[in-house]
């Protein structure tokens, strides 16, 4: 896994998808670089879902970087969502109510599950 | 400030990576005063925050700058009292952004006003920076 300071990371492939696995937390120090992640594998055309099952900690900065892969993927017409969501990162997405806006996944292997 | 009162201060560089410190002193702090893991890590959130409003808008990224955290427990409450040195801002300004058009930032003030009991934005009595007081009703939920 790449070192991101409070925060690692790895790129997987599944099923279509580039799987953005994140570690540890995501905060105006290390989420630039979860964005930069994020994007590149969008902006190369690839459907993307970031795993956030090790995010300990996940502020609005981090927020802010799964909505603009969400807005972007949109604009390229590929798919973006979120998958293995810890209970950290879910409670912030609920309390910005963004829990109905992605797409959420309990897990790479039931993809055509969505939870809501 | 009655007797009893508790008081942590803690002060920290403008930078992000320092945050992470900040978030520790904060968990520690409302994990003592009682309250559920769900408002520790909410509250830890608001804080958080706070320091990075401060980070980016206050500071505007300068590193030199300087935040004092100061963390009064009454028993029944908890204050949260952070300060900078920074230029003042128009508190006027300081306000969350409608959640109804998706758009990526602007999510801090939302995030402070919907977990903290009571948010108070001032100048120090110096009139050099910016402060705000949070205050939290501790609860064990």
């Amino acid at each position: 896994m790449g070192e991101l300071r409070a925060v690692t990371y790895k790129i997987t492939q599944h099923a279509g998808y580039s799987v953005v696995h994140l570690k540890g937390d995501v905060d105006l120090s290390t989420s630039p670089i979860a964005r930069k992640l994020i994007l590149e594998c969008i902006e190369a055309k690839h459907s993307v879902l970031v795993d956030l099952s090790e995010v300990a900690y996940i502020d609005s900065s981090g927020v802010a970087s799964l909505v603009e892969g969400y807005q972007l993927a949109k604009t390229n017409g590929v798919e973006f969502g979120l998958v293995n969501v810890s209970q950290a990162a879910l409670d912030v997405l609920q309390l910005a109510r963004l829990d109905t806006v992605f797409p959420i996944h309990a897990s790479l292997d039931d993809l055509s599950k969505v939870m809501r | 400030m009655g007797k009893k009162s508790k008081v942590i201060e803690t002060r920290i560089q403008a930078k992000p990576e320092q945050l992470k410190l900040l978030r520790g002193v904060v968990r520690d702090a409302v994990h003592m005063s009682g309250c559920s893991d769900k408002t520790v890590e909410r509250v830890v959130l608001a804080v958080n925050e706070a320091g990075m409003n401060i980070i980016q808008h206050a500071y505007k990224n300068n590193p030199e700058g300087e935040i004092i955290l100061e963390i009064i427990d009454n028993d029944t409450e908890l204050l949260f009292r952070v300060t900078d040195f920074a230029e003042p801002v128009d508190i006027n300004n300081i306000k969350p952004r409608p959640l109804d058009k998706l758009r990526p930032g602007g999510l801090g003030t939302h995030f402070i006003n919907e977990i903290m009991d009571e948010v108070v934005y001032s100048i120090p009595k110096c009139g050099v920076g910016n402060q705000v007081v949070m205050k939290k009703t501790i609860k064990s939920d």
